[in-house]
């Protein structure tokens, strides 16, 4: 079947680094073409948002920032629960090509969590639940 | 990559591939945990065929026999492997070409 754990994409831009990484890594940058509005501590370990018409909302959390050639930030993976643990890490990579900008994204982590952890994880969650649920009878039976 | 995360997402897909068991697996994730008996009584699906679909879904990991006596074990829906599915079904629905394109669009402005 092939489960896909990396995602890559290389464009040429005829633009150079200094404005792709512009539009990468601010606020005005990531609300004009990727969200609708955006906010961004460009800092490793600062946090972004990018809020989409509609009401959907994404945060990230910047984890590299080598200007003008290297941001990375991790992110939820979209269509898992809010509450799920799991982030993908994206990472964007400008080389200067002439006069334009070589830009790579490449996405991992859609399979990272080996199986005895998710394993585990799990059955937590839902023995947590059972046994909230337990308590709940209980509690409501006591009273 | 886990070796065993192929495996268990494609079970799901085997699993949901069939009508009846997409019937009995959303039954039980709407209801929460039942017995083959309630779910012949809720689903049209006869109580034999109900019982084997829940054993070829119990195999899979895809739901759980609670103990109890034969007639009255009550099975429950185990979301890990949906959960790994989604993933899947995450990295296929990840769309970076349109962004990508407005991104280029951007900055032709």
């Amino acid at each position: 079947m092939g489960f896909p754990d990396r995602i890559e994409r290389v464009l040429e831009i005829a633009h150079p680094p200094a404005k792709v990484w512009a539009a990468l890594t601010t606020a005005e940058g990531l609300g004009s073409w990727f969200g609708n509005q955006a906010t961004i501590d460009l800092r490793a370990g600062g946090s972004a948002q990018m809020t989409w018409t509609g009401g959907h909302t994404v945060d990230m959390w910047v984890e590299r920032v080598e200007e003008p050639a290297v941001f990375g930030f991790t992110w939820q993976i979209y269509g898992l629960p809010d509450d799920d643990p799991r982030r993908t890490y994206v990472e964007f990579t400008l080389e200067p090509v002439g006069a334009g900008t070589r830009l790579t994204v490449v996405e991992t982590g859609f399979a990272q969590l080996p199986e005895n952890v998710y394993r585990k994880e799990y059955d937590g969650h839902t023995q947590g639940w059972a046994s909230e649920l337990g308590e709940l009878v209980d509690y409501l039976d006591a009273a | 990559m886990p070796p065993d995360i192929e495996a268990i997402a494609e079970q799901v897909f085997v699993a949901l591939a069939d009508p009846s068991r997409r019937a009995i697996l959303a039954e039980l994730a709407s209801g929460g945990p039942a017995t083959a008996t309630d779910l012949a009584g809720r689903l049209p699906i006869t109580r034999q065929a109900i019982a084997k679909h829940l054993a070829l879904l119990a195999d899979a990991g895809l739901v759980a026999a609670e103990p109890g006596e034969r007639r009255r074990v009550r099975y429950r829906l185990r979301s890990a492997p949906m959960q790994v599915a989604q993933q899947f079904l995450a990295a296929l629905a990840r769309d970076w070409d349109g962004p990508l394109d407005a991104l280029k669009d951007h900055l032709s402005r």
